[in-house]
């Protein structure tokens, strides 16, 4: 009885409001959106990190004949220089540090960028000669490549020591300023859309004077009267929440997966196990906003 | 059941209090009547009783609680203990009349089962069975306090409040209005009924309490609109008023006849749930 009587006043706040509710609904649902897309470019973060991350490599770039960069004078790295750079790197103050470490010549080096850059005309300017040989080092832990630099770089022979990971870090610098400007604009949108919870339960209320009047007057509880308001707001956004978690799902289904992925394949993308996982997020996120703002809207209304 | 100790109650604002120093004492199964003009303090009377206002100085007790002890959240438990019935009657209109009745129960949690038990037994109480399904709209202004007299009592409670139940109706129909609070009354409910009605009172002969400018000026039992033994003052511990202004000029013991039914004059002066809500 009491359950009915709740649920149908609620369904009658919302029918006279409509307008009001449609548009909680949209903004809850494009704040929402934000505050999704946000949580995807973290997740996207995180799995290029660990994919990268664990295949970052150290790169021991030796002397070419053409290379006038650290210690080379145009002069290619000769055999014993490269023996050397592999004893170091095999020497009891090194090896623990070190998964495993191999050897690229020029040939193969030329190989991986004939692969690597099989669409693109520079392939045909390359000649294996222009290409250093390199160490491939995989750290045990990634993050300890200023070992390795300090213990190579300098050395006869070597042309330069470069961690694979500065370039990531470029890249995640840009994808994370993305994310922090997707929760900036999420912020400001769920502030517009508590305000407009606050004003639309208000509106609510008013045109249910008379039935609070009486309620209040003959001494129905203070949750009883507060409870279809909170309703209210709470049915609203968690319609707004299911919209965002569509449009997030959209997105991965439409976007990453269905062009990104195409058009970057080397690169790891979130999926749609990634769009599920944000859904409970941005229900919680609305449903609590709504709560919050309906009940001080409600409970403010009543005390004034 | 009902107990003011040097009651005073000053409104933010106001030059002068509402209620002064008011000390009284009302007992279980009393009828009184309430008099005095308006803006003499009657309703701030009616709504300290139900902790819609809290006095300034001086203690309140109703239905042995301490109303100054009772917590904000506790008070909607003490209100079920008191019905109102207000001059505008204040029905749903898009409700009938079973539904407006019933709609006290339904928000304090009541059965179904025992809603449709008690609420064409009050219905049958106030004569209005046959009405059950009309719309507030489609009944004439008597019927339409008798619903509202329902709609207060049909959870049996200890106090009804009536602020000018026949505020805006004729002598006739007043007279069944009175019928019907007398035979709520007659069933252990205490009645306090503010009033200009000078007709009712004179003919009912039940207790009256005259409040004038704040104060009360005089409380009979068994008395009529006007005084005709004690001199005021004298049942009242509070020193007797000084008129000093047009107000309380108005508000002496000696109101106008003629003054009462309807005249918009003599409508409440704040309708406190209305604009709460």
């Amino acid at each position: 009885m009491r359950l009915g009587f709740v649920l149908r006043e609620v369904g009658t706040g919302l029918a006279r409001n409509l307008s009001m509710v449609i548009s909680i609904v949209l903004v809850t649902f494009i704040s929402l959106t934000f505050v999704g897309a946000a949580i995807l470019l973290q997740a996207q973060i995180q799995q290029m990190k660990n994919y990268w991350f664990d295949r970052a490599q150290v790169a021991v770039y030796m002397c070419t004949d053409f290379s006038t960069l650290g210690g080379c004078d145009q002069l290619a790295a000769s055999d014993d220089q490269k023996l050397a750079i592999e004893q170091r790197l095999e020497s009891p103050t090194l090896a623990p540090y070190i998964d495993r470490f191999y050897f690229e010549d020029r040939d193969q080096a030329y190989e991986n960028f004939r692969e690597q850059f099989k669409d693109s005309a520079v392939v045909d300017l390359v000649s294996p000669e222009l290409l250093p040989e390199t160490f491939w080092v995989n750290l045990v832990d990634p993050t300890q490549s200023e070992l390795i630099f300090e213990a190579i770089s300098g050395l006869p022979g070597v042309e330069s020591v470069i961690d694979q990971r500065s370039y990531l870090d470029q890249i995640f610098a840009l994808l994370n300023a993305g994310s922090l400007t997707a929760v900036a604009v999420a912020s400001l949108m769920l502030l517009a859309a508590a305000l407009l919870i606050a004003t639309t339960i208000r509106l609510s209320a008013f045109s249910r004077r008379r039935e609070l009047a009486i309620m209040r007057l003959v001494g129905a509880s203070n949750r009883f009267i507060q409870t279809p308001f909170v309703l209210e707001g709470i049915v609203a956004a968690a319609l707004g929440a299911a919209a965002a978690s569509a449009a997030v799902w959209a997105i991965v289904r439409f976007f990453v997966q269905g062009y990104l992925t195409e058009a970057l394949p080397t690169t790891v993308f979130v999926g749609a196990s990634d769009a599920f996982a944000t859904m409970p997020i941005l229900f919680a996120t609305g449903i609590g906003l709504a709560v919050v703002a309906s009940y001080i809207s409600i409970t403010r209304y009543l005390r004034a | 059941m009902i107990l003011f100790e040097d009651v005073t109650k000053m409104y933010r604002g106001a030059p002068k209090p509402a209620l002064s120093n008011v000390s009284i004492n009302i007992g279980a199964g009393e009828f009184v009547f309430l008099v005095g003009a308006s803006g003499s303090g009657k309703s701030s009377f009616l709504r300290l009783i139900l902790k819609e206002e809290r006095p300034n100085a001086g203690n309140i007790h109703v239905l042995g609680q301490d109303l100054r002890r009772i917590p904000s959240r506790k008070v909607p438990l003490f209100r079920r203990n008191l019905g109102v019935v207000f001059q505008d009657f204040r029905l749903l209109p898009q409700k009938t009349v079973f539904d407006n009745v019933a709609f006290t129960l339904r928000v304090i949690g009541q059965s179904s089962g025992f809603i449709h038990e008690a609420v064409p037994d009050i219905l049958q109480t106030v004569g209005l069975a046959q009405k059950a399904k009309n719309y507030p709209h489609e009944l004439s202004g008597g019927e339409q306090q008798r619903v509202a007299i329902a709609r207060a009592a049909v959870n049996k409670p200890s106090i009804l409040l009536a602020d000018e139940p026949t505020g805006n109706l004729d002598p006739s129909t007043s007279a069944g209005i009175m019928n019907v609070l007398s035979r709520i009354n007659a069933s252990g409910t205490t009645v306090i009924m503010a009033t200009h009605d000078s007709g009712i009172v004179n003919q009912m002969q039940r207790r009256v309490v005259e409040v004038s400018a704040g104060r009360i000026v005089r409380d009979e039992r068994e008395g009529g609109y006007e005084t005709t033994s004690i001199p005021f003052g004298e049942l009242d511990t509070a020193p007797s008023p000084i008129i000093t202004d047009d107000e309380a000029g108005l508000a002496s013991p000696t109101p106008i006849r003629g003054r009462n039914e309807s005249d918009p004059e003599t409508a409440p002066t704040s309708f406190p749930w209305e604009l709460r809500a």
